[in-house]
Parts: C-alpha cells; structure tokens; sequence
C-alpha cells in the first residue's frame, strides 16, 4: 500500500498548493482591479468611496494651470457633458494636450477634485487612448437618447 | 510599379505557400513521394517571393514613393534614410509582412538544415509551417496590404512616429519576431510528431536547437524593448506589465519551460506529452501576443489602430490554429507514448517542478491581462489590472523555480538524494544567506525584499560555480588533464546552461538593487541652480535651441560634479517633431557598471525655466546585461559541437534515409 498511500499524499499535496495559489492569486487580483469611470460618472457620484480608479476623457482647452512650486497642474477632464477638475504633482507626459485624449489614474479627494498618481500617456496612431474614447462615445449616446 | 510588383509576389507567394500546404500534408499521410518532394523546394520559393516582395516595400520607402498609402502615412522627406529603412515595419501592414518575411525565412532554414529529418517528417513540419503561413498571406492580402495606392499621392508624408525614430526601436520588431516566428519551428514540430504518432528522443534532438533560437532571440527582443522603453519613454521605468509587454512575456515563460522540457524528452525520453503540448502552447502565446497588439483594445504606445475587420480575422485565426491543434492533441497524444519513470528528488522532477511553476506563472500574467479584455469585450466597463498585481503573484511563484534553479543542474537523473544534494550545495547556500543579509547594509538600506531577491541571485550563481568546480574537479582527478584544457573540453552547450542561469542571477541583482535603492526627483531649475542627487550635484549650465533634420528643440547642458570637481556633462533634449507636432524627451543617461545617472528634460514653465527628473539608478543595467547573457547562453547552446557532428554524420547517409 505504501506507494499509492505516497502517491495520494503527494496528490492532496498537489491540490492543497493549488488551492492556497489560486485564492492568494485571485485576492491579489481583486484587490489591484481599477475600475474606470467617465466623467458624467463621476460627477453623478457613482464613484466608491476612497478606491483608485481611472478617469478619461479630453483635457478641457484652456483649463491648464501651473502651481507655483512649477510641479503641480491642474486641468479638467471632460467627455463634453460634465468636467471634473484634476490634480497632478509631477511632469506631464509628452502627448498630453489641451484638446486631445487623456487618461487619469487616481482617487477623489474630499473636496471634488481628482488627484491623479499617474497620467497616462499611452495612445494608438489617433493620439486618443480607448479609455477616452470610450467616455466621449458614452457621452455622445446620453446626448442622442436625450434628444 | 514597384508596389504592384511587390503585391503580385506576395500573391504569388500566397499560391506558392497553398501548394505546399497541400502536397506535403496529403503527401506525407499518403506516402506519395513526389508529393512530399515539393515541401523542401517550394520552402526556397517561397522566401524569394517573400524577401522580393519586402524589397519592393523597402524601395518604396527609401525613394520616398508618397502614392503608396503606407509610406504617406508612416514616412516624411526629412526622414533619416535608417529610420525610412525602419519604417517600413513600423506600421501595421508593414510589420505584418516583416511577419511573413521571417516566416518563410524560418522555413527556408527548416529545409536547408534538416539532413538527419526523415523526409516525410520533413513534409508534415513544413506542411504545418505552410499552413500557419496561408493564414498570414491571406490576413495580409486581405485586410492589411501595405501595397495600397494613395491617389491622387501626398506631397509628403505623415512622418514615422517619432517614438519608433530610434536605434532601438528599430531592432526590437525584428528581434521580437524572430523569436514569436522562431518558435512556429517547434510548434510545426509537435503538431507533425501528433500526425505521424512518432515522438522520440531524435525528435527532441531536431527540435530543440530552434526552440532555443527563437528563445534566445525572443529573450533579447523583450530586453531591447524594455531598454527602449526606460531611455525613451523618460520615466526611468523598465518594466510596466503593460499588456503588450505582457503578450511578449507569456510565449518566453513557456517558451523557457519548453526548452526545459525538451532536455528531458531528448536526455531522458519522458516528458513527451508535456513537451507537445507546451509546443502548442507557447506558439499560440506568440499568435496571440502578435495580434493582441493589433486588436485595437489596448491602450499602449504600441496599439495600432484598427478595424473591426481585422479583429475579426485575427480572432478566427487563433481560435482556429490553437482550437484545431489541441484538439490534434487531445486525439493523438496517447499515441506518443510515455516516457521513463523517474523519483521524486531527482533532475527530472526539479525541471517538472520549474515547468509547472512557469507555466502557472504565464497563467497568471495570462489572467491579468486578458481579462480586462474580457470584461470589456462582454461590455461591463473598462477595468485595469495594476502592476501591483503582478509583482505580488509573478514574484513568489518564480521564488521557489529560482531556488530549483540551482538545485536542478546538481542533482542527478531519474534518482537524487536529498543529502547527497545538501552537501554539495551548503556551501554555497549558507554564503549567499550571509551575502544577502550583509549586502543591504552596505547599499544603505535593509530590506527584506533585497535581501530576497539577492539571496536567490547569489544562490543561482553559486550553484553554477558549484556544478562547474565539481565538474572540472571530476575531469583533473585523474590526473591526466589540467584545469584549462578540462574547461576548454567541455561542450558548449554546458557552457550556455551557466551562462544562462548566471545571466537570471544577474538579471535578479539588477532587478532587486534598482528596485530597492534607486532615487528620483523632480525639480524646477534655471540656469545656474543645482540638484543633488546620491553622491552627485547637478548644475544646469545652459539652454540651446536646437535644429535637427526633422524635429526642433531645446537641449541642456548639465554639468555633474562629485565634491565640487566637474567629474562630465550630460545633454537632455525635449525634441518637438515638426511633422506630427509631437514632443519627444530625450534623456541624458550616464551609463556605468554600478549605476546609472539619468536626467530627463520635463516641461518649460512661463519663466524660462524647466521642470528637471533626475535619477539615480543603481545596477539597473545589470537587468538588460542579465538579459542578454541569457541569450549568449542560448546561442553558446545552439554551437554545441554535436549538432554539427550530427549533420556530417546525416550528411553521408543522407540520401539513403530520406527516400
């Protein structure tokens, strides 16, 4: 009996490791999902509290203002219905623009503004990323069901 | 002219690569030696027809010829005539026909270099490999033809991305599909040994030097477009688990697995099923990383934008050649037979061991890549799975292969033991304990995290001096070699195992010590301000404008000084393209053994001076150097002196077995 006892322990064993991976690989899988909002989302409020997640849309043309320390901008990110102010400490990537497509990686502070970790500057040859896309298509659907 | 020549040869070779298909498929199942006489020829063929038709693209470019669509949009007058070369890969059709081109190269040098293969083997392998590449002719020709006129043409063109006006990004496609093509090699292996229902340890023997190929090639085209990405994209950053560097990473963790797994079916003749079916796999990580990029979902430097059309194509073709081999698989696998058995402590189960943990780490970078795809393909919003999630299930899985890593060379085939294996490799274990505790504190900081990962890098390294001491030991014993002459008898192919494995160590040091210890900054400067950073002060000294062949600019002069002595000076640009009106960063990198220095220009602010990033990176091209090793290891694999025995051996029999 003594090689198929081993060979059931090595079995459970096998199992047991898969299961501890599995759950240890899908808790670090939920807890790292950022959920991506557009701005009419986000000001309706449907954001959750306190979590990170993306904004996307255009950066409104003239809406870029400087701090004085000469790092920190803010702008708005609109999808052509509702704007939701932005703040980021650092340096802007090289495609970000006024009037062009932008994506926010960040959370809501208490007063309203979005203080963004990261700004992405990832993009196809349309220099609009499908994040942003994605908003300012929503947006032009609630235009046309509100017509 | 040459547009329409060009495309007609593509044409051409699309027939060609049918023809094929079907005489050396039909041929080898039916036994119809004529038949199975066409694969090798039409091999040949089809690459000239391929490398003609590329020529023509190539020419096109290089005359600035603006009435073909692909040039206009990816091209300009004032391009460099190497980034012009470049640039004829650079965009979607452009590139997919690089594909083509490598395909048919591939299979060329299956047909050139496979003496020793029996001629019907032959047949199904190219068959296969034809088969694959009807698939791409046709999604070329059909959705993707970079031959496309524009007419009435352009006065000039859309420029090259200036992301892609780089040395760097001009290898990285070619090197990176080397590797993706390379392994339709092995995979055409697999499905042919299926079909036949033969699998032994001389197709393991054939199979293995493109397996390592491709996987030496792959391993540089991930490290080049991660280098790209750190002294490009200006954010110091080297790896992002962006979904396309994803896409290229899963195919080399099952292609690392594979190459493993083929050493035991060739030395041992076990692991066969698992050997097949890891072929499968890998080659359809590549297919899917290959068209992952061009499937317009992802948002990446890399995405090109598509139509639903070409997503649709591509969609069948992957279902189609993966859905149809594993089902090839699940029919025929019992056929191959099985393998030796062997015990629980011996090399094959620490290389079974490391395959497994390989693959499960590709499942799982699998799972956080593609299922925000998923989700937004089913239409329940757009998510993103953040790095974290990565470093927290890719680190510990590879834990536990990286500690095989250094068991596995030592331990004996089919039976080890656990003492036998402890005694020869305590020493080393306890010195990489205490290095890796001791190490931190001399960087400046303890971590546990740096003492992990540089415990697991000096165990790899030390294990290998172990296995090479033993081994040169066992050869001088006897008294009648010295030590060089042992080092110099040994096959290369031992050699590359070292190199290899010391180039993962190398890769982890790298990896463990810039994660650790690397210093950023960000700050406002005008002329004459200083920064210090690490044992560096950085003074910006000047701003001039600059004027390149297609870009404008401004570029710093930065001097770095160590203890007040001026020690060099460092140049970042910010390039404005004139063409697409992009800006571009250009960073400064002072590049040493131990550190790297970056500086990269941020944004002007209204009064003359400039937002600076200024890095310290310490050991950070200890990643890359690891990287390439790896491939040295691969390539040093490849030279073994019996893969050259064994084809002047087949070469005077040649002819009578392959009848």
């Amino acid at each position: 009996m003594k090689p198929r006892h081993k060979r059931l322990i090595l079995v459970l064993l096998a199992l047991a490791l898969i299961g501890v991976g599995a759950s240890f690989v899908l808790k670090a899988f939920r807890s790292n999902l950022v959920f991506f909002y557009t701005p009419t989302e986000v000001f309706a409020g449907k954001v959750p509290d306190g979590q990170a997640f993306r904004i996307g849309g255009m950066v409104l043309e003239d809406s870029l203002q400087r701090q004085n320390d000469g790092i920190t901008v803010q702008f708005e990110v609109t999808d052509s219905i509702e704007n939701v102010p932005v703040q980021y400490t650092g340096i802007l990537p090289d495609l970000f623009q006024e009037g062009k497509g932008v994506v926010a990686q960040g959370r809501l502070n208490a007063g309203g503004i979005f203080v963004a970790d990261q700004v992405l500057a990832k993009h196809d040859e349309n220099y609009m990323p499908p994040e942003a896309a994605e908003a300012m298509e929503r947006a032009r659907k609630i235009k046309m069901e509100s017509k | 002219m040459v547009p329409e020549v060009g495309h007609f040869a593509i044409i051409l070779a699309l027939c060609v690569a049918s023809a094929q298909a079907f005489f050396s498929l039909v041929g080898a199942v039916r036994g119809h030696v004529n038949w199975m006489a066409v694969s090798r020829p039409s091999a040949y063929i089809l690459f000239f027809l391929t490398a003609f038709g590329f020529c023509c693209l190539v020419i096109s470019f290089l005359t600035n010829d603006f009435s073909v669509l692909n040039v206009a949009s990816n091209s300009n007058s004032q391009l460099p005539w190497a980034y012009r070369l470049a640039a004829s890969w650079g965009s979607h059709e452009g590139s997919l026909l690089l594909w083509v081109l490598m395909l048919s190269g591939w299979m060329a040098a299956v047909a050139r270099f496979s003496k020793g293969v029996p001629a019907d083997m032959l047949s199904l392998i190219l068959g296969v490999m034809a088969l694959v590449a009807i698939g791409f002719y046709s999604f070329l020709l059909l959705t993707s033809n970079p031959f496309d006129r524009l007419l009435p043409p352009a006065l000039d063109g859309r420029d090259l991305n200036p992301l892609l006006q780089d040395p760097g990004m001009v290898i990285h496609p070619p090197m990176l599909y080397m590797g993706y093509v390379g392994f339709s090699v092995v995979f055409a292996f697999a499905i042919a040994a299926l079909i036949s229902g033969r699998l032994d340890t001389t197709w393991a023997r054939w199979s293995r030097p493109w397996t390592t190929i491709a996987w030496a090639f792959l391993t540089v085209g991930i490290a080049l477009g991660s280098w790209w990405a750190y002294y490009e994209l200006g954010w110091g950053g080297w790896w992002f688990w962006d979904p396309v560097e994803n896409a290229s990473f899963m195919p080399w963790l099952c292609g690392t697995a594979l190459m493993h797994s083929l050493l035991v079916t060739e030395k041992r003749g076990s692991f066969k099923i698992w050997t097949v079916l890891l072929a499968i796999i890998t080659f359809s990580l590549s297919l899917l990383g290959t068209f992952l990029v061009r499937s317009g979902v992802l948002t990446s430097v890399h995405a090109f934008a598509t139509d639903p059309e070409r997503g649709v194509f591509i969609l069948g073709f992957l279902v189609f050649v993966v859905g149809a081999s594993l089902a090839l698989f699940a029919w025929r696998a019992p056929k191959v037979g099985l393998g030796g058995k062997f015990d629980l402590i011996s090399r094959e189960s620490a290389l079974l061991a490391n395959n497994v943990l390989l693959v499960v780490a590709a499942a799982s970078v699998l799972l956080g890549t593609l299922y925000p795809l998923f989700l937004d393909a089913l239409g329940f919003g757009k998510i993103s799975v953040g790095p974290p999630y990565f470093d927290a299930v890719f680190i510990p899985i590879m834990a536990p292969a990286m500690f095989l890593m250094g068991i596995g060379p030592i331990a004996r085939w089919k039976k080890s033991s656990v003492p036998d294996l402890a005694a020869r490799l305590k020493w080393a274990f306890f010195t990489a304990i205490v290095s890796a505790l001791l190490i931190p504190f001399v960087m400046g900081d303890w971590s546990w995290l740096v003492s992990f990962g540089l415990v697991m890098a000096i165990w790899i390294a030390l294990a290998g001096v172990v296995n090479l001491w033993t081994r040169l030991r066992q050869m001088t014993s006897s008294g009648d070699k010295t030590i060089f002459a042992s080092l110099i008898s040994l096959p290369n192919s031992y050699f590359g195992m070292l190199f290899a494995h010391w180039g993962v160590a190398v890769f982890v040091v790298g990896v463990t010590l810039v994660g650790g210890y690397e210093v950023e900054k960000d700050v406002k400067m005008t002329i004459g301000n200083t920064v210090t950073i690490g044992d560096y002060t950085i003074r910006l000294d000047a701003l001039t404008e600059l004027d390149g062949p297609n870009y404008t600019g401004v570029e710093g002069s930065m001097a770095i000084l160590v203890d007040g002595e001026e020690v060099d000076r460092m140049f970042p640009q910010k390039r404005l393209y004139t063409v697409q009106q992009m800006a571009m960063t250009e960073a400064a990198i002072n590049t040493g053994l131990t550190r790297d220095l970056y500086i990269s220009l941020g944004e002007p602010l209204n009064d003359g001076s400039w937002v600076v990033r200024v890095y310290l990176k310490p050991f950070v091209d200890w990643i890359w150097g690891g990287a390439f090793l790896m491939a040295l290891g691969g390539i040093l694999a490849v030279s073994d002196r019996r893969y050259r025995k064994a084809s002047q051996a087949s070469n005077s029999t040649g002819e009578a077995t392959s009848s």
